[in-house]
């Protein structure tokens, strides 16, 4: 299974930025083995994240997203010891959730 | 013989069928991508994406900034933020010109969140990079020639 996000989060003058990197193969379906046969697509489709169960950001990834995704946004609001919770799908139905707490 | 039961048997099979043919043919990939936008993601030409997220022909904005550099050496890791200065953005896109499939992600921000994302993309060759943002139902875009000396996709 995937392994956990890092998630970095803190709150400054009213606004929190988020940092997160997921680890993730993001393969895109175009390249081939050393035996000319296609490895399949394998990326991140769908992200989340919920401050304090608020939505904050919904995003969705295609394959030109880099392996190991990095990701960072800010949103008003968010105190230290809030609860931020980063959710990922990917096309093969896997996910992983992880949260932390507003540094 | 009880030929009522027949015909239920095979009304009920006939319906059953349909079903299996709905969810195999029609209703099967978009329930496994409930939100996901297919159509924006399989997009393989500028305007074919600006249609799929029924934007027509954005218009180029100074308030949308791209953050990208010039020449990035490894077309694999290319640091691509994007800033709209534009009131009541709620969706940012990525878009990279030149790669397979051009859309690389797309961020939907609810209000109090702020129009400022970072994330990282893969780039084959050297492309432009296009920011399409939907302000207050509108489109704006700005775009980035982006230099690729080694690129990202290749096998």
């Amino acid at each position: 299974m995937a392994s956990p996000m890092r998630i970095r989060a803190a709150a400054k003058d009213g606004v929190t930025e988020v940092r997160v990197l997921m680890s993730h193969v993001m393969e895109t379906g175009q390249r081939k083995d050393s035996a000319g046969a296609v490895i399949p697509a394998h990326f991140i489709t769908e992200l989340s994240a919920k401050h304090n169960d608020k939505l904050v950001l919904s995003a969705e990834f295609g394959p030109s997203v880099s392996t190991n995704p990095y990701l960072a946004f800010k949103f008003k609001g968010g105190a230290k010891g809030d609860k931020l919770v980063v959710t990922w799908v990917d096309n093969k139905g896997d996910t992983r959730t992880d949260e932390v707490q507003v540094a | 013989m009880n030929n009522q039961r027949r015909d239920t048997l095979k009304a009920g099979g006939g319906l059953g069928m349909l079903g299996l043919l709905a969810a195999a043919g029609f209703i099967k990939p978009e329930m496994a991508h409930a939100a996901w936008n297919q159509t924006a993601f399989d997009a393989k030409n500028m305007d074919a994406a600006f249609a799929a997220f029924s934007a027509g022909k954005p218009a180029e904005s100074a308030d949308v900034v791209i953050t990208a550099p010039d020449i990035a050496e490894n077309g694999a890791v290319v640091p691509v933020g994007v800033v709209s200065n534009l009131p009541k953005t709620e969706q940012i896109v990525i878009m990279i010109e030149k790669n397979p499939n051009m859309v690389a992600a797309t961020f939907t921000l609810p209000e109090g969140t702020v129009a400022d994302v970072q994330t990282r993309v893969k780039m084959g060759q050297t492309s432009d990079v296009y920011a399409m943002v939907k302000a207050d139902g509108k489109f704006y875009m700005a775009k980035k020639e982006v230099k690729v000396t080694l690129g990202g996709c290749g096998g």
